[in-house]
């Protein structure tokens, strides 16, 4: 279990390192300095922002103090709003979407368990129909969709629900239910299949020959082993959870690290966008080595998988 | 079978019996260790009795007829071998008198099982769910996915016995160390706190035959329990097979395509074919004088030493579809002494002793001179 | 065998029958091949059929309904801002009094066009990347699916992103960009497929008679890979429109007039409170539809081709 800990976490360092390099050397092809539509005439003006920015020096040396900046997890100050730097802007915003993203994540998750464990013991009634219904529809409408299709109905015609920002639990409602549906949709199609693949196993079969209660039979027997496949897609699933807080941050005008993000795609300001897609793609490799690590010790047999190669 | 091979064969049950290995004394009752070598059957008392069952599928293309009338006793302390091609309805046999036939898209159509005095046809879930594993058990087929990976077998072992009796934790673990050791796992206390697939495909059957146990069951449904197994390991499991019966007195239901492990442990043998039972005896009416043309040709289709190669009988053809069964006798399309009679009606049951039942028309009267035999 | 009355039986039908050697044989119901079996199947899934026609005919409108189209959408119509659907304009007009079903089906072309390019792309770096990998196998496939897996822990849409605001936006962007990331997943499926099946007997028998190793491939492994391929395919068709739309949204679509559906509907999204529901219903109901109609003809397509369901 050790080796495969540390063999995942040397995996998740490259991975940063590999991300880090390409946004670097990729923001850095773009030809012509970020201030060139800037109507900075002054030669000197421009010369001292690019000193200011670091962007007088060779690109190595540039990539080294980009290093050192990830390193010590400071990005450098924003360049179309100078006084504040990247740090400022994402500590700022990176609670908001931290909770939006963890409420979106339980939403989908719990329900999404549980209508998929339900369709498949219910295999072919209405329930799994229904549930398989609105799975197929989640999948289908785009999040953005769904955001505004639900401000439309509760925030505008009915007035139930705030329409957008922040700030209180009924703030939260809509852009949760906008973002967790696609992954409710999908962990609950996953589960489904999964559970009636179990459902099917000699074990199973087994467990029933043992007169145990319905109850054990599913909840101790079948959903650990349904459970599997869910684990090994949170990893996906949470970069849709983390890309969908981009726009259903925008459309709530919910002030969160993914309306900064946005923002600064719409102005190419290209500290924030390197700096957000590092902290974003560091977080999302974290949360895959975590995912890994849960893995393992969900499944006793793990040590023996890698042993033997991917089969 | 010629009269060499019955002396081999005697001399191999006796030489199987002097072998059964010795037991730990501790975990023995003396009452346990007087009975060690006497695996008698009891037929005074009739443990189970299966009635003119009938049991169907539903599927995309039809009903399925899986089961078509399928009868048998079962006896105290005996092995009943049920024998046949794959599809002939053994494991459904088995399944349904488990109560793990899926319904739907199985239906129990008519007919009873009778355990105890109960029909457990009629029970509902939950009554059924106190005789299995705690009156009837089951040992599947491939010990390799019979256990839940993702659980201790300590655990595994233990929660039919939670389930079903009032007992601690405690005494459930030392039940289970006791188990282990009858079925002959070495260091039971530590092994129970391991995974299934620490341990190799023999152990795990032993294991599986351990979790049947636990609740002390009068019945123990097999569904070819050695299939899946290596032949070294199979002999050591049907040694077990002898040994608990031995000691325990459980009535076996053997379900196995497999005619040299019925040689070797049952004490009666059923034949099915296409959903029926169609020849059920004493193991040596059946092994010596088959009368159904299909049990003949299933010995002679078995690989013998002493026979040259050329002398092996396949039989011609494959079994009839059960989606439309034929209405006489369904092995007719297959048989070398097929009638008129046989395409036409399905044959009434000849009682050849009191043991001995065969479902075939060359027992009729008529049908004597018509061929040479 | 219960005691009852024995059956009856003519004394005359006491007699040998002819023995036939076909009649023994002789099977019920008549044999399909693989891909006759799965269409039938495929069929009969009323819902996947539907998706089926609901494509072919999106299809159909996109490539022709632009050309009988009599409404200019090249130069702002100021006289028709914003009209609601009417016997004229049966979607309505934009804000630059652009006909809004004459856009739906140029979104129609973009959004099919990624889509389907998308796929294409992945399957053949998929085939090649995944087919060398699984076949080759030891030390190649070790070091190539190192590759992947590193790729795999990318988050994709910000990668992609990334590619958009560098590369600039443009169609070509959107699908270069769509499948760097994309091809990863049919790789892996790829390599799994052949690692299955390149033990099968069918192939050691090849090998023993010298076919050689491209002929293999093209023989043997193919057409015994394809079902989850073609069902990888289409469900990676969806997923890249609603990647399209999603970058659209996030102002890094394509640039009018030629505007997808994202496009469309990112641009109606300040104005919907205003009451214009036409302009974001036409596009976001067709990103829907068709997602729909991929997600069920791929589900459909899955049942059918796998073997396991064969009855």
């Amino acid at each position: 279990m050790a080796i495969y800990i540390v063999k995942r976490f040397f995996m998740m360092i490259a991975t940063i390192l590999i991300i880090a390099t390409l946004t670097f050397f990729l923001m850095h092809s773009i030809p012509g300095s970020p201030f060139d539509e800037e109507r900075t005439s002054n030669p000197t003006i421009q010369a001292n922002l690019e000193k200011y920015y670091k962007l007088d020096q060779p690109t190595h040396i540039q990539y080294l103090y980009y290093l050192k900046a990830i390193v010590t997890f400071d990005f450098g100050p924003s360049i179309k709003k100078p006084n504040e730097s990247v740090n400022t802007q994402l500590a700022r915003g990176f609670p908001i979407s931290a909770e939006l993203g963890i409420v979106s994540i339980l939403v989908a998750v719990l329900s999404g368990i549980t209508l998929g464990t339900f369709a498949a013991l219910r295999h072919n009634g209405i329930i799994d129909y229904g549930a398989m219904t609105f799975a197929v529809i989640g999948i289908s409408v785009p999040n953005f969709v769904l955001a505004t299709l639900l401000i439309q109905q509760f925030a505008v015609n009915l007035q139930w629900l705030p329409p957008a920002t922040w700030s209180s639990p009924k703030h939260m409602i809509l852009p949760t239910l906008a973002l967790a549906t696609g992954p409710t949709a999908i962990i609950a199609r996953l589960t489904r299949s999964s559970m009636l693949e179990v459902l099917t196993q000699d074990y199973m079969k087994m467990a029933r020959a043992k007169g145990l209660s319905p109850f054990r039979i599913v909840f101790r027997h079948a959903l650990r082993n349904a459970l599997m496949p869910i684990v090994t897609i949170m990893g996906t699933m949470l970069a849709g959870i983390l890309t969908g807080t981009f726009v259903i941050e925008r459309i709530f005008a919910i002030p969160g690290m993914g309306k900064y993000f946005v923002e600064s795609i719409n102005n190419r300001d290209y500290p924030v966008i390197m700096g957000s897609t590092v902290f974003y793609s560091a977080f999302l490799v974290f949360m895959l080595f975590l995912v890994d690590i849960v893995y393992g010790f969900l499944d006793p047999r793990i040590k023996l998988h890698r042993k033997e190669g991917d089969a | 079978m010629n009269e060499q091979q019955l002396a081999n064969a005697n001399a191999l049950v006796k030489e199987r019996q002097e072998e059964v290995p010795s037991l730990p004394k501790a975990v023995m009752t003396e009452k346990q260790v007087g009975q060690k070598h006497k695996r008698q059957p009891d037929y005074s008392e009739k443990v189970l009795a299966v009635e003119d069952l009938h049991v169907s599928f539903k599927t995309f293309g039809g009903e399925v007829q899986a089961l078509r009338g399928v009868s048998f006793d079962l006896y105290k302390g005996e092995t009943l071998a049920v024998v046949g091609e794959s599809g002939c309805g053994k494991s459904v046999t088995a399944n349904t008198i488990m109560g793990l036939i899926p319904q739907p898209p199985g239906r129990i159509k008519s007919g009873r099982i009778l355990f105890k005095n109960k029909d457990l046809t009629k029970l509902n879930k939950a009554a059924m769910r106190k005789v299995q594993g705690v009156d009837i058990s089951m040992i599947f087929q491939d010990p390799m996915t019979a256990l839940n990976p993702t659980l201790k077998i300590g655990e595994q072992l233990t929660e039919g016995l939670r389930t079903h009796q009032n007992v601690s934790k405690a005494e459930a673990r030392k039940k289970a160390v006791e188990l282990l050791e009858i079925v002959g796992i070495p260091n039971p206390e530590e092994r129970l706190k391991q995974y299934p697939h620490q341990f190799s495909g023999g152990m795990r059957q032993r294991i599986v035959i351990a979790i049947a146990l636990i609740c002390e069951p009068e019945l123990l449904i097999a569904d070819e329990p050695t299939t899946a197994l290596d032949v070294t390991i199979q002999a050591q499991i049907l040694e077990l097979f002898d040994e608990i019966q031995a000691r325990t007195g459980v009535s076996i239901i053997l379900i196995t395509h497999d005619l040299g492990v019925v040689a070797k442990i049952a004490d009666r043998i059923a034949v099915m074919y296409a959903g029926k039972v169609i020849e059920i005896g004493d193991k040596r009416e059946v092994f010596y004088s088959p009368q159904h043309p299909y049990t003949k040709g299933l010995l002679a289709s078995v690989p013998r030493l002493d026979l040259k190669e050329e002398e092996l009988q396949p039989i011609d053809g494959t079994p009839p579809d059960l989606f439309a069964p034929p209405i006489g006798c369904p092995f007719a399309a297959r048989c070398p002494f097929a009638m008129e009679v046989c395409e036409k009606v399905y044959p009434g049951t000849t009682e050849l002793s009191e043991t001995h039942k065969v479902d075939c028309w060359l027992q009729d009267e008529r049908a004597k001179h018509v061929f040479q035999m | 065998m219960v005691s009852h009355q024995p059956p009856q039986a003519q004394d005359d039908w006491f007699k040998p029958v002819a023995k036939d050697a076909e009649k023994a044989e002789s099977v019920v119901r008549p044999s399909l091949s693989y891909w006759q079996d799965a269409w039938r199947r495929l069929r009969q899934n009323k819902l996947a059929m539907s998706g089926l026609f609901f494509l072919v005919l999106l299809a159909l409108f996109a490539i022709f309904a632009p050309m009988l189209s009599p409404h200019d959408i090249t130069t702002t119509q100021y006289a028709k801002q914003n009209m609601p659907p009417s016997s004229e304009h049966w979607f309505g007009t934009d804000d630059k009094g652009w006909d809004v079903f004459t856009r739906t089906w140029y979104g129609a072309r973009v959004s099919l066009f990624v889509g389907v390019a998308a796929a294409l792309i992945d399957f053949f770096i998929g085939i090649i990347y995944g087919g060398i990998s699984g076949y080759k196998g030891g030390r190649t496939d070790s070091v190539m699916m190192r590759i992947i897996e590193v790729l795999y822990g990318l988050p994709h849409l910000l990668v992609v992103i990334l590619l958009m605001v560098i590369m600039g936006s443009s169609l070509t962007t959107i699908i270069v960009a769509l499948t760097i990331t994309g091809w990863v997943g049919m790789a892996r499926i790829v390599r799994g497929q052949v690692l299955q099946i390149k033990n099968y007997e069918f192939v050691t028998a090849s090998k023993s008679f010298g076919a050689r190793t491209p002929r293999i491939i093209r023989r043997n492994l193919l057409p015994n890979t394809m079902g989850p391929i073609i069902v990888q395919m289409t469900l990676t068709v969806p997923s890249a429109i609603f990647a399209e739309a999603f970058l659209s949204f996030l102002g890094l679509g394509i640039s009018a007039p030629f505007a997808s559906w994202g496009v469309m509907a990112n641009d109606a999204l300040p104005v919907i409170l205003s009451g214009h529901w036409w302009r974001l219903f036409f596009p976001a109901f067709f990103i829907s539809m068709t997602m729909f109609a991929f997600n069920v003809l791929g589900d459909g397509m899955q049942d059918a081709l796998d073997p396991k369901l064969r009855r």
